[in-house]
């Protein structure tokens, strides 16, 4: 088991961070990830994070419950045990879009939110890896990760704190 | 980057920090309970008791203990169960709605307004639950074979059509409000000092760190979440109201009430948003993030609103009269004239007088007034659910079946109780969870404080804030 080592650059203020993390992906240094205590508009395309796909999850999932929903009151109500009233359809498609329409919500919520907890690795747990506890309330944390013999942590340092961190901090994270 | 409008007020005042957000909200969160907070509760809890009394006689004894008779045989409990509903809708409306169109101002007040929606729809499932009577057999309500044979629920029926609606609502509701609450449970999480508080919102939390990944999915999720709660909310309330309209009853049979009811459900929603966040900021020390501006522009939507239902009621006078049916004309000469008079004239005065108070910038930014009117729109909504249900229903086609209802010491308790219910839920809500949303009031900080965001020059020297622009979409 090894310890994975991050250098840890503390800003606090997100647009010297916007303009760190051009420089110093400009310099040729990954940047693992960064924290921050809520989202920073621009973030994504700054780190080159790929739009989510998500909405196309989202809608598959309303698909399914749309085509549950129908099928159900089609099948309950037009094949197993057919009502008769004053003689009207059995497959009265108008009566059933108000429970289609809830039950494509439902899937599409439900899914959706299911399939981001998920793919984040989002669970309850007591162990949390927190870099640095201020990521959640002030400070927005840059973690690079080291690399054994090939980063240069003096350079990184002088880097990070060139680009406005007003601390660099080194962390070791059990793997 | 920075662009502070001359125009628009401040939403965060009190020249605060990203670290003092953080501080004021969960001020209450690690404090001890505060005594003024203690009374509340204890008042909420007799509540609850007085509740849980009238279930157990409603249960005990049955549906007699209301004043239900052969003709009113829908009366207090619906009136109940709508208003509830009602006032859920502002909860999300204020998270999903204005997310959509924008409204910075809805970030410090959408996390009580959600609590405030889903406590509303726990205690507005109450009643028609209890109204069945014998509520062991609620899941007949599924799409369950009927008594295990073959016949199934009536999808035709607008009721049937209430159980998807409300309970789609209900955790869809609840997830929105969860997940929004995750980053602010890992805020308090990393403050925590006690072992217990650390697990239980380690727990809470799911894990999150805020990283940026995380974030951009999260922001994702959020937008389809609002975006398919608006529809969603609208839904519940046309159902709600499809309940009364497709009927044959003269006084609810009409095709405006879908947005009649939509419209009355945001104005009472919001009254009673505004009920709780005066007290809420009051309590809680929060005048800095719920400010005169908050309160301004919801008492705005309680003029457009409350206008939108005085002009549905003028159209249903209207429409009885003009509709030439001599039952429809009579309903409406009965709401107005009959013997329940009083409660057809409080609901016009509470609801279509009172609020057009806010007309006058004096009024609509006066906390006391303000509180004053909320608590006149609550009470006139639910004179409105009183006056559709029982004046519509209590003098039908034959004479000879006329009635009056009056309720029964067991129907108060049991509206009362589910008071106490909503209260005790909030309160707790309030205690243990932040109650405002810290991470999207952080977000609208830069740019809504009113201060240029203070921050030491050092971390500032090499460069000014105008030569990223490009970050700025």
């Amino acid at each position: 088991m090894t310890n994975k080592k991050y250098i840890l650059g503390v800003y606090d203020d997100e647009d010297v961070l916007l303009h760190a993390i051009d420089k110093i992906r400009a310099a040729g240094t990954k940047i693992t990830t960064v924290f921050s205590p809520y989202p920073v508009h621009g973030i994504d395309d700054a780190l080159g994070i790929e739009r989510t796909k998500l909405p196309i999850a989202a809608f598959l999932y309303g698909c399914c419950g749309l085509a549950f929903a129908l099928w159900m009151q089609i099948y309950m109500l037009g094949f197993d045990w057919p009502m008769i009233i004053g003689g009207k359809p059995h497959i009265a498609l108008p009566a059933f879009i108000p429970v289609s329409f809830e039950l494509t919500v439902l899937f599409t919520a439900h899914g959706m939110v299911i399939t981001f907890f998920i793919i984040s690795g989002l669970y309850p747990r007591i162990k949390v890896p927190v870099m640095d506890v201020r990521s959640t309330d002030d400070k927005f944390i840059m973690a690079i990760e080291v690399q054994e013999g090939k980063t240069d942590i003096k350079k990184l340092d002088t880097l990070l704190r060139d680009n406005g961190a007003i601390e660099v901090n080194e962390k070791e994270v059990a793997k | 980057m920075q662009h502070v409008s001359p125009v628009r007020e401040p939403l965060v005042t009190g020249g605060k920090t990203y670290h003092d957000i953080t501080e004021d909200v969960c001020r209450q969160v690690e404090a001890k309970p505060n005594i003024r907070w203690a009374i509340a509760l204890a008042v909420a809890l007799f509540f609850l008791g007085v509740f849980i009394y009238s279930v157990y006689r409603t249960l005990w004894y049955g549906i007699g203990e209301w004043g239900l008779n052969k003709t009113v045989d829908w009366a207090w409990d619906i009136t109940n169960f709508v208003w509830w509903v009602g006032i859920g809708h502002a909860g999300t409306l204020i998270s999903a709605v204005l997310l959509l169109f924008r409204q910075k101002w809805r970030s410090s007040i959408n996390r009580a307004a959600e609590a405030m929606t889903i406590f509303a729809v726990i205690c507005a499932a109450m009643f028609p639950v209890l109204h069945m009577g014998r509520p062991w057999l609620a899941y007949w309500v599924l799409p369950l074979p009927n008594t295990w044979g073959s016949l199934w629920v009536n999808f035709n029926s607008p009721l049937l059509w209430d159980v998807f609606a409300i309970s789609t609502y209900f955790s869809v509701s609840l997830v929105f409000w969860y997940l929004g609450l995750i980053p602010d449970f890992a805020t308090i999480r990393d403050r925590a000092t006690g072992p217990i508080a650390r697990r239980a919102y380690a727990l809470l939390s799911f894990g999150w760190t805020g990283s940026a990944k995380h974030w951009s999915r999260y922001e994702t999720v959020s937008l389809i979440l609002a975006g398919i709660s608006t529809p969603l909310v609208l839904s519940v309330h046309t159902i709600v109201s499809m309940d009364f309209a497709t009927s044959v009853i003269p006084g609810w049979h009409t095709t405006i009430f879908p947005p009649y009811f939509v419209a009355g459900a945001i104005f009472s929603g919001f009254a009673m948003v505004l009920t709780l966040m005066i007290i809420t900021r009051d309590v809680f020390r929060l005048k800095d993030y719920i400010t005169l501006e908050h309160i301004e522009s919801m008492n705005k939507i309680i003029i457009v609103t409350g206008s939108i239902v005085g002009v549905a009621y003028i159209t249903e006078f209207f429409i009885a009269w003009y509709s030439g049916v001599e039952y429809e004309q009579y309903a409406f000469i009965n709401r107005a004239t009959g013997p329940y008079w009083w409660a057809y004239w409080s609901m016009m005065t509470c609801n279509v007088i009172t609020p057009q108070l806010f007309w006058f910038r004096k009024i609509r930014r006066s906390v006391v007034a303000t509180f004053i009117i909320s608590i006149f729109v609550n009470i006139g909504m639910w004179f409105e659910r009183f006056v559709i249900i029982v004046t519509s229903l209590h003098r039908d086609f034959l004479p000879s079946s006329w009635a009056m209802f009056s309720p029964t010491i067991i129907d108060v308790g049991v509206y009362v109780g589910t008071l106490g219910l909503f209260f005790t839920l909030f309160l707790l809500f309030a205690k243990y969870f932040p109650v405002v949303n810290m991470f999207e009031v952080k977000t609208i900080l830069k740019s809504s404080s009113g201060v240029p965001h203070s921050h030491k020059p050092d971390s500032m020297h090499a460069h000014s804030p105008n030569n990223h622009n490009h970050h700025d979409k």
